[in-house]
């Protein structure tokens, strides 16, 4: 009897946990997480397991002013790459071109954005694959 | 009895540096090996001729010459890469980057990395690149030239494949390997150069292979 209150009672404070966690979270917990793969196999070679770039060669993704600026853009930079150009990153001058992932679904596009924009020191929030879209439409 | 004892830790002791001495590691000769029977004093010697890296003539990013001589009395890893490659080249280099700041001083070793899009990466392309990666002196060099010498010297002698292939990002087929080369010029050792892990441990055989060679001179 004692043993089915308790368990009552922790399946209970599961629920509760779970609901407590805003649609809105979880939405950001999914994103964060498939981003995590995709970075792994798509990003993590060049820009480095902490997004620390390397040396001259590759721009790291920690500045955060550069990306919360390009925001519009990001998703546009991830499937149609960059082509030979100068960019201005942490204050330090990188040039050369990224390659296109012409075949990536927006959905994993927003999903590595979602990734990038919350970790090395970034704070962007969830960029949902509406906003890619919208993004998508418009890039040059 | 104590005093018994007492010997015997002492025996034990004595044969277990004795032991540790003998077991000192030594890495493996890798590559095509060969056995010659000749004739020696009127005896019949069978002696194993281990596969060496044959001559080689390319460019380093200074524009410098560089041979078989220029490696005299050196230990090397060799890789394979092109400056444009999007996939693995970035992590491979990132990787080697911890090996040439651990014996950038270190007289007796080298790491050369040749292009197999030499069409491209001239020796202006390949300074750029070395400017870039942050690497100076010549302790690492970037090796440019014929293209059909690279690739025969890879996929021949140092065994590893590299193709083109346009259906590639990149346009280039290879695999990341590092080949460790001691001072006689046999292959002592395969990495994958993606692999953090397997570099870690290049780097500690690159050292049993520095004290190899060492003693050797010694005796």
């Amino acid at each position: 009897m004692k043993l089915k209150v308790i368990a009552f009672i922790a399946v209970m404070l599961c629920v509760i946990i779970v609901s407590c966690q805003s649609e809105a979270e979880q939405e950001y917990k999914r994103y964060y997480g498939s981003g995590t793969l995709v970075y792994k196999a798509k990003c993590q070679n060049c820009h480095g397991e902490k997004g620390e770039g390397l040396s001259n060669l590759i721009p790291p993704l920690t500045d955060t002013a550069y990306l919360k600026k390009n925001k519009a853009q990001l998703a546009c930079f991830v499937k149609y790459g960059i082509k030979e150009t100068i960019t201005t990153i942490n204050g330090k001058a990188y040039e050369g071109a990224m390659p296109a992932n012409v075949d990536m679904p927006a959905i994993d596009i927003a999903e590595v954005l979602t990734y990038i924009g919350n970790s090395f020191g970034n704070k962007m929030g969830t960029i949902t694959v509406d906003e890619v879209n919208a993004d998508l439409e418009k890039c040059k | 009895m104590k005093k018994f004892a007492g010997l015997i830790l002492i025996i034990l002791a004595f044969a277990a540096c004795k032991f540790n001495d003998a077991d000192k590691p030594r890495l493996p000769i890798m590559g095509n090996r060969d056995a010659v029977t000749k004739t020696v004093n009127g005896k019949q010697v069978t002696d194993t001729v281990y596969q060496t890296i044959p001559d080689f003539k390319f460019v380093n990013q200074y524009g410098d010459s560089i041979t078989q001589k220029s490696l005299k009395g050196d230990i090397y890893v060799a890789d394979f890469f092109f400056t444009t490659c999007p996939s693995i080249c970035p992590i491979m280099h990132r990787n080697m980057l911890t090996v040439y700041n651990e014996f950038k001083n270190v007289p007796d070793f080298k790491i050369i990395s040749h292009t197999i899009d030499p069409k491209h990466d001239s020796v202006a392309v390949m300074k750029k690149y070395a400017d870039k990666l942050g690497i100076t002196g010549n302790s690492w060099w970037l090796l440019q030239g014929n293209k059909e010498q690279t690739y025969d010297l890879g996929q021949k002698n140092y065994l590893v494949a590299i193709k083109q292939d346009d259906g590639t990002p990149g346009g280039y087929v290879h695999q990341g390997w590092f080949v460790l080369v001691d001072k006689q010029k046999r292959i002592r050792g395969y990495y994958d150069g993606t692999d953090e892990k397997q570099v870690a441990k290049m780097i500690g055989d690159i050292k049993i292979l520095r004290a190899e060679v060492n003693t050797e001179i010694a005796q």
